[in-house]
């Protein structure tokens, strides 16, 4: 019969959709545990840069020949957001709600009446961005290249970022991520890179002893600035792969449940089906045999 | 046996080292400074150049840094790098074909920006191979 053979065709194409999901999990399991592990090993060095700034920084708000990294340019009119994302897709709702955060910011930002670009690190975010704000994207960081987020992924962002942030072109930047809570929780974060924001109840193992510097403060903190606009972009980064795995881990786990789900459904109404050709062929022989 | 200092060396990437030494010497923006146990508190930036570390009177390795960071506090000393390498494993005739493709490429260069990054990547190699000697 026509309909049992469509039947076990559908079974069998969705068992093989399963298999597809059923390694795509496995896979993204792998790379959790690499991006995790890559995220630890950076914990170190920002925590440190963490805890320099914080003793830097704190002397210095409030005064007037503070850099401008720290301290801003004096206006909040011109805002570049960054925003980054996965480069391929099948991973849930990660680039989404992703994209969604920067457009709800950007439309919040228009409204004030503020200049707003967009830099796109990841594709799959301008996709998702370009139909609305198509004309307030400067530019994308393709990262598809890089198998690992390393370090060496963040400098040339933090580099144009820097060269921006000296031409002029604009006062605020914020770097849109997602922030890996568990494999099944990530949280969107928008977090503002320039000016730097003091980090907050960063430990500063120094307590009260009194530290000399060299050459001299300003001057470390000329330097400390560029680099730590570098490590935390690098650190978003770094989040980013490891929420996208997981997103994508969860995401693929429910789509092989579902493809199981459906395998018993369709199993069940093919028998069905079968039990009931049997039945109808059966009263075929036996009325035949009663007209006799 | 002397008092020890700690070091930690940490990069963006990971922690690169972190160990017990008698005095290291590192390559301060104003000068290199030695760091014995108990040395006062001090953040310094550092210049490209050499990290010394010493056992006794002798040099027991050479860590080449891009310039970085270093903060000393109590006994601890903690090196913040964006790229360091052990000069030991270096190698000199690999070095400097690199700075020969580097200067070729500069020579080549279609445009500033690719004549900039040529130049910006013959400098690095070049501070590698300074620190060599």
């Amino acid at each position: 019969m026509a309909n049992l053979k469509e039947l076990k065709n559908r079974i069998s194409s969705v068992k093989s959709t399963q298999k597809i999901t059923k390694a795509m999990k496995m896979v993204a399991a792998a790379k959790l545990r690499h991006a995790e592990e890559a995220a630890n090993a950076a914990r170190p060095y920002a925590e440190r840069m963490d805890s320099m700034m914080a003793s830097l920084a704190s002397g210095m708000v409030g005064r007037d020949d503070a850099p401008k990294l720290l301290a801003g340019t004096g206006s909040d009119q011109r805002h570049l957001i960054i925003a980054a994302t996965g480069e391929r897709g099948l991973c849930g709702g990660f680039n989404n709600s992703i994209a969604k955060a920067v457009s709800l910011r950007v439309d919040k930002l228009l409204a004030a009446g503020k200049d707003v670009k967009i830099l796109c690190v990841g594709k799959k975010g301008r996709d998702a961005l370009k139909r609305k704000y198509g004309h307030l994207i400067i530019d994308l960081v393709d990262l598809s290249g890089s198998k690992r987020i390393g370090f060496s992924d963040a400098l040339p962002i933090a580099q144009r970022v820097l060269a921006m942030f000296d031409a002029d072109e604009f006062d605020v930047c914020t770097i849109f991520y997602a922030k890996f809570v568990s494999v099944m929780t990530q949280e969107v974060q928008g977090q503002q890179i320039i000016p730097a924001s003091v980090p907050e109840g960063a430990e500063t193992d120094s307590g009260d002893v009194v530290y000399e510097y060299e050459p001299d403060e300003e001057e470390i903190l000329a330097e400390l600035l560029p680099r730590n606009l570098s490590v935390q972009i690098f650190r978003a980064l770094l989040e980013n792969s490891a929420s996208e795995q997981g997103a994508r881990m969860s995401a693929m786990e429910n789509a092989t449940r579902n493809a199981g789900e459906m395998i018993d459904k369709l199993t069940l109404q093919y028998n069905r089906e079968r039990q009931a050709a049997i039945t109808s062929e059966l009263i075929e022989i036996i009325s035949g045999a009663e007209a006799l | 046996m002397a008092d020890m200092i700690t070091m930690d060396l940490v990069s963006p990437e990971k922690l690169l080292l972190s160990d017990e030494f008698e005095m290291v010497v590192l390559p301060g923006a104003e000068g290199d400074f030695g760091v014995l146990a108990g040395h006062s508190p001090i953040t310094s930036s550092l210049r490209p150049g050499v990290i010394s570390i010493y056992e006794g009177d002798k040099e027991k390795d050479r860590i080449f840094v891009n310039g970085g960071f270093a903060e000393v506090s109590k006994d601890k000393l903690t090196v913040l790098a964006e790229e360091a390498i052990y000069v030991a494993d270096l190698d000199r005739a690999n070095l400097e074909q690199r700075i020969q493709n580097a200067r070729e490429d500069e020579e080549d260069a279609k445009d500033d920006e690719t004549r900039r990054r040529a130049a910006e990547n013959r400098d690095h190699l070049q501070q590698l191979l300074d620190a060599m000697v």
